[in-house]
């Protein structure tokens, strides 16, 4: 199942990415006076890979990431970097960089200078500074502007010397916060493919905190939830789309319809749920071996592969009929909301393959259905 | 991979206190010792009598004959209190800064809604020229208007010039002088803090004022005016506080009627050579200023988090 | 429906420069008047400025001045520029209300208390530790430095409130130490805000009168004390020539930084545009 990320040009690279680890997260718990931020918290991070933290503001991400850096001291728990233990070093001794959500760039000194500013700090001798500089600038295309200051760049010229700055001292493991926060929606898109590049071709292992789920899932190999200071689910983009753990997943990232059913039968190479807010029972492919004093799960649907069609659809399960309350026509797809006849709203995605089609309109009598496979089961 | 720990503990310069504590003891020291430990030396001094010698007052501990003697009187207080000269001083002063005041709020308030609302480009420059005033000497100012206001100064020759009197009129040496004299010396330091509240102000509260059917004055003392509070507070304490023992204005442009604390207290320092009754003339001038004070620190505080 | 009270507000304001200006003007004007008495204009003359320029005691006096207006901005600005990164940066320690009362009780404590405190103490101290040997330009220096200090944190503190706090943190990150991080990033930031708390205490020390009245001593008469005994006895055109030099020096100051710094600004505005342009 090693499904990769969409930016990725090279799927096979990632395969060949090790299963070693190089940063471990060991029971790290936060507490700013009285408030919990980040609740015992335990990952390990493998060389190589890009790592998402995503959650909402407030989840606790952000102070995790600044533990790591060594901004902040862990009220209890361990980081360890390839085996040693860093929790007591300070930020400058951290073989560690960050490239901040501000970008941070001195505004006192060029491009050039700011770029050499972490190899002058290691004392490195100058010719070795000049090269090394050299090479961070052509990495990140930015040749021309070594001697502007950052006032005299654009929004992305000013993030590209940021990622060559965290870059210089080649660290072990670069930390991104929000790498994208700053930057306007269109040049988003096209900075986050190229960040991902700049990283791949550099190789570096790389933690990034976002509250975009989309910038998440182009850019990272795996992707952590966040919520409340606790890890809801880890793995990679599709693992935590086609197969949250938890409701909270579910409905964090992307849209979800989730019905509350009970189980009626519970097999090995089937189950069938019964919903108050569907017309038919809920038939899945697979069993989910429940105890018999919890009967009650849920069922989660995502938009786009709920269909809805006008004819009634054959068989005894996966359906129910209703009324098309709203459309919203968003270019690329139509988000019809139809109500179930108990009440329930459900959302259908369906995409426009066709100039101005026949479609469904409002009041239109509809039926919503969907596949054995396309929902998952959620414990309550 | 091993699982144990390997904790180095390196030499950690930033989370030795050392560092921390140097920078924060520095000023801490000089403050204590140069402007805290003074008021304390003052408060003792005010309960000492005077007397003819090198300090001139008399020393609160004494070692003879096995005995610590330890003298305190308050008879400076009493004195103080039972003179009608002093209470008038102290009642006068407060009368006069509390006018001041309120003339250098009625002034100010409307160049600083000026500046704040002018276009942004104009507005450094327009403070400047508010500020630029208050740079240069403050003994200057005040001597400017000795020149103006004197009998035969300008503004008499040019009422007698015009005919609106045949005799000068006396200013110079009166209540009206120093008037004049403080609201023009303190006026930029009533600007400063009311431009730097007004000018955070957001014009969209005014547009939902109008747009709400409020007219232009309604919505300028209902929504401006309570929201420029701390900077009404900030700038009329700082322009009150230190008015109220102001020495040089009633000295140069103030006349005999112009009993104010601060002369007085100078006076007793340094005509009479009274440091006890000096000292207490001071806690007294403090005692009645030290609400004031700690409002200004409070809106300060809520200012600028100083 | 705007307009009209944005022209009284406009109008109260060029009444108020009109007053603030005004006097200053008339001084100017009368320091080129040829005639004894200040009030009757009897043509142009430079003549009291030759005179004030040979009164040595007041050309002394502003040496002496200046000396200790200098000495004691540099020691505040040091001072201040700790008081700010504590009060800013050290969000919590034991005597910190008592701290910040400290910087703000000078900025409104009157001058008469300062100044009566502080001989008091120094009295004190001779007698009790034999220091200050004598009161004159030391103690003048520590007196002025206590109350700079005060204005100095303000000034300084509210622009290091403004300094984005990630560039510290970026410094640290890049393997600086907490003290090199303090010298190459924070110290170039804020070194404005140093540069104007620096200029502002040079000035009240230059500008005090009651303070150094109180903890002077003989021989050690800055201008202030001068120009104050002067004028008590009257207006003389000796002290219109200074007051117009003090006001011309402090024009020149202003306006050249308010200039630099306007200039500075537009270039950095015009870099900016081509930058997203380009």
């Amino acid at each position: 199942m090693a499904v990769t990320a969409g930016a990725r040009r090279h799927p096979s690279e990632a395969s060949k990415k090790s299963q070693e680890t190089l940063l471990r997260i060991k029971g790290i718990t936060k507490y700013f006076d009285e408030s919990l931020a980040v609740d015992d918290v335990n990952l390990d991070i493998r060389r190589g890979e890009i790592f998402a933290l995503l959650g909402a503001s407030g989840s606790g991400k952000s102070s995790l990431l600044r533990i790591i850096a060594g901004f902040e001291a862990p009220t209890s728990g361990h980081i360890l970097l390839d085996g040693e233990d860093i929790t007591a070093q300070p930020p400058y001794q951290r073989q560690i960089n960050m490239m901040f959500q501000s970008y941070a760039l001195f505004p006192h000194m060029t491009v050039e200078q700011n770029l050499a500013f972490g190899l002058k700090q290691d004392k490195l001798a100058r010719d070795v500074i000049l090269d090394r500089v050299q090479r961070m600038l052509k990495l990140v295309h930015m040749e021309k502007y070594a001697r502007r200051r950052p006032h005299q760049l654009s929004g992305g010229q000013r993030q590209r010397v940021a990622l060559a700055r965290s870059l210089a001292k080649q660290p072990k493991l670069l930390l991104l916060d929000e790498p994208m926060g700053a930057l306007d929606k269109k040049l988003r898109t096209e900075m986050q493919l190229e960040v991902v590049d700049i990283l791949e071709n550099v190789g570096v292992t790389c933690v990034m905190v976002t509250h975009d789920q989309e910038e998440a899932m182009t850019m990272a190999d795996r992707i952590a939830i966040m919520d409340e200071g606790f890890i809801q689910q880890v793995g990679s983009p599709v693992d935590i789309y086609e197969s949250p753990t938890s409701r909270m997943v579910a409905e964090f990232i992307g849209s979800v319809n989730i019905f509350e059913g009970t189980i009626i039968d519970d097999e090995e190479d089937h189950m069938t749920l019964r919903s108050p807010d569907l017309e038919r029972d809920i038939y899945i492919g697979h069993g989910v071996s429940s105890s018999v004093d919890n009967r009650q799960m849920l069922f989660a649907l995502r938009p786009e592969k709920t269909w809805m069609t006008t004819e009634k659809p054959d068989g005894d399960y996966n359906w129910s009929s209703g009324t098309v309350r709203d459309i919203a026509y968003l270019g690329g797809h139509t988000v019809y909301y139809v109500k179930l006849p108990n009440g329930k709203v459900v959302q259908c995605f369906l995409a426009n393959t066709e100039r101005r089609a026949e479609r469904p309109t409002w009041d239109d009598e509809v039926y919503v259905h969907w596949m054995n496979d396309s929902g998952v089961v959620l414990r309550t | 991979m091993s699982e144990a720990p390997k904790v180095k503990r390196k030499l950690d310069l930033s989370r030795l206190p050392g560092g921390r504590r140097w920078v924060i003891g520095a000023p801490y020291l000089w403050l204590a010792v140069f402007f805290l430990l003074p008021f304390v030396i003052v408060a003792k001094i005010s309960l000492a009598t005077s007397a003819l010698a090198i300090p001139p007052y008399s020393a609160m501990f004494e070692w003879a004959e096995e005995t610590l003697n330890i003298r305190v009187t308050l008879s400076n207080y009493f004195w103080l209190l039972g003179d009608d000269l002093y209470i008038k001083a102290y009642w006068n002063s407060i009368k006069i800064a509390f006018n001041s005041t309120v003339f250098a709020l009625i002034i100010g308030y409307p160049m600083a809604y000026a500046i704040a609302k002018a276009p942004s480009h104009l507005q450094t420059t327009w403070l400047l020229l508010v500020l630029l005033p208050s740079w240069t000497s403050f003994l200057i100012r005040v001597y400017a208007w000795m020149g103006l206001l004197s009998n035969n100064g300008l503004i008499n020759q040019a009422l007698m010039g015009i005919g609106l009197t045949s005799e000068p009129i006396q200013m110079l040496n009166t209540n009206f002088a120093v008037y004049i004299g403080i609201v023009y010396s303190y006026l930029p330091f009533m600007v400063l803090p009311l431009y730097a509240n007004l000018v955070k102000h957001d014009d969209s509260l005014l547009e939902a004022a109008s747009d709400l059917g409020a007219r232009k004055w309604t919505s300028f003392f209902r929504i401006t005016l309570p929201l420029s509070k701390n900077g009404i507070i900030a700038g009329s304490m700082l322009v009150f506080i230190p008015v109220v023992g102001e020495y040089v204005i009633p000295e140069l442009l103030g006349g005999a009627e112009t009993v104010m604390i601060g002369k007085v207290l100078w006076q007793e320092f340094f005509n009479n050579r009274d440091w006890p009754v000096a000292s207490a003339l001071a806690v007294l001038m403090i005692a009645l200023l030290i609400v004031p004070i700690m409002l200004f620190h409070r809106y300060q505080n809520k200012e600028t988090g100083v | 429906m705007n307009r009209s009270r944005f022209s009284l507000s406009r109008l109260c304001f060029w009444l108020g420069i009109g007053f603030l200006y005004a006097p200053m003007v008339v001084l100017i004007v009368y320091s080129f008047n040829s005639s004894r008495l200040v009030t009757v204009w009897a043509g142009w003359s430079t003549k009291w400025y030759g005179e004030l320029f040979r009164d040595e005691q007041i050309m002394n006096a502003v040496g002496r001045s200046l000396q200790v207006a200098f000495y004691s901005a540099s020691t505040a600005v040091v001072l201040g520029m700790l008081a700010s990164i504590v009060i800013v940066r050290f969000r919590r320690f034991r005597g910190r209300t008592l701290f910040s009362g400290m910087i703000t009780a000078p900025l409104v404590m009157p001058d008469v208390i300062i100044g009566l405190s502080m001989l008091l103490l120094f009295v004190a101290m001779a007698q009790s530790i034999g220091w200050p040997p004598q009161r004159g330009l030391l103690t003048v220096w520590i007196a002025h430095t206590t109350f700079c200090v005060a204005y100095s944190t303000v000034v300084i503190s509210s622009r290091l409130r403004e300094m984005d706090q990630s560039l510290e943190e970026a410094a640290l990150d890049l393997g600086a130490t907490p003290v090199r991080a303090f010298f190459l990033v924070t110290l170039p930031i804020i070194a404005p805000s140093i540069l104007s708390a620096w200029l502002l205490s040079f000035t009240l020390s230059l500008d005090d009168v009651v303070i150094a009245s109180f903890v002077t001593g003989p021989g050690a008469t800055t201008l202030p004390i001068e120009v104050f005994s002067s004028v008590k006895l009257g207006v003389t055109p000796k002290i219109n020539a200074l007051a117009t030099i003090i006001i011309g020096v402090v024009s020149l100051v202003a306006f050249g930084s308010w200039y630099v710094s306007r200039r500075i600004d537009e270039r950095n505005r015009a870099a900016a545009r081509m930058a997203a342009e380009a």
